[in-house]
């Protein structure tokens, strides 16, 4: 079966529309589903651990990437490799605190909210995309990286940019480490 | 852009997070592959839209079914629809022989009986295109073996070509006038 060797430009986004369908599609079944939004974001993130911690397996294999040496490095990556590679945008990475372990990833451009309008009316502290969060806080842990990922800003709110923090929290092996010096 | 990981994985989680979080009797009286089936349904009739916004008309019936068999099918699961069967009454076979949404399970019988779970969005997907394309079907799956090698995966169409649309006929009227067990697919 040979595969054919370009692809029309019509069929890639296509294919991206698939996904942000079937996202909107599930977003909708959840708000049906549950009456909070705090039950339907817990669900999203526990959703998006699940994939997460396979699709990081899926995109080691595909960017071979190298070691990296710090959380800058890893955020650098996952903004400038891994969103790009899956979602074709690239957020801009800012440092937030002075101890280089919380950083923002700063999205102009969303694509899972390309067909949303606007948020249903009482689903004001809905995260549309908290899925995203659940993908990269389950990517982290599967390379042994802890890590607290939510939405700091979220454009369906009314704010201006959409902004995902992520905080990598103290591994407990190094903890052990200065308890047995 | 590796979408397809990303869509492959989003619906493997949409099925287990369903069956999960169903509740008691949910699972026996198909509730969750109804839900499935409505979710692919709502992404059907939108991608319908945006894939045949610059296509030319459809002459008929049976150009629409080549058109889901052929680009619809490509777009969404990177190959074509190796077999197309009809009885040009209405009724359509549609047989993958490597159908990329099961391609991850384990060869051999064991997770045959849970392949219908996997199958309901599709099912959903193709119902909701057809809607939006102006046909009413009934679209059921099924597969004889895993991985979906030859005779894998068999989707039915039934499209009531000769009822009219919403309610003048019943359901139950247009099955016994159509005889479906019995009529052979060419």
């Amino acid at each position: 079966m040979s595969r054919p060797t370009h692809r029309r430009p019509e069929y890639r986004k296509i294919n991206k529309d698939l996904f942000v369908l079937t996202y909107g599609a599930l977003v909708a079944q959840l708000c049906k589903d549950y009456e909070k939004d705090e039950d339907v974001n817990k669900y999203l993130d526990k959703m998006g651990y699940g994939i997460g911690t396979r699709l990081v397996e899926d995109f080691l294999a595909r960017s071979c990437v190298g070691r990296c040496h710090s959380y800058s490095e890893i955020t650098d990556i996952i903004a400038q490799v891994a969103f790009k590679m899956y979602l074709g945008i690239t957020p801009s990475v800012t440092c937030n605190n002075s101890s280089r372990n919380e950083f923002s990833l700063i999205l102009d451009k969303n694509p899972l909210v390309e067909f949303v309008e606007e948020l249903p009316a009482g689903r004001s502290s809905l995260c549309y995309c908290n899925l995203l969060c659940g993908i990269i806080r389950g990517a982290l842990e599967m390379v042994h990286l802890a890590a607290d990922v939510t939405f700091l800003q979220d454009r369906l709110k009314g704010d201006s940019v959409t902004e995902i923090g992520i905080t990598f929290l103290k591994k407990p092996e190094e903890k052990k480490y200065r308890r047995k010096k | 852009m590796a979408d397809e990981a990303l869509f492959l994985l989003l619906h493997n989680e949409m099925v287990s997070g369903v069956y999960k979080s169903a509740e008691q009797g949910e699972v026996e009286n198909g509730r969750c592959i109804t839900k499935l089936e409505n979710m692919g349904f709502r992404v059907g009739q939108g991608l319908i839209e945006r894939f045949t916004k610059d296509t030319a008309r459809f002459k008929d019936e049976l150009d629409i079914m080549k058109f889901i068999c052929k680009d619809f099918w490509t777009t969404v699961f990177k190959k074509q629809i190796d077999n197309l069967r009809t009885n040009h009454q209405g009724i359509y076979v549609l047989q993958d022989n490597k159908f990329r949404l099961l391609t991850q399970m384990s060869a051999g019988k064991q997770y045959l009986e849970h392949a219908s779970k996997y199958l309901a969005f599709t099912c959903g997907l193709i119902r909701g295109g057809l809607s939006n394309l102006g046909i009413k079907s009934i679209v059921t799956a099924e597969v004889s073996s895993m991985p979906a090698w030859a005779e894998g995966l068999i989707i039915g169409l039934v499209t009531p070509t000769f009822i009219e649309p919403i309610s003048s006929v019943g359901w139950g009227q247009c099955s016994s006038s159509r005889s479906l067990t019995s009529s052979s697919i060419c």
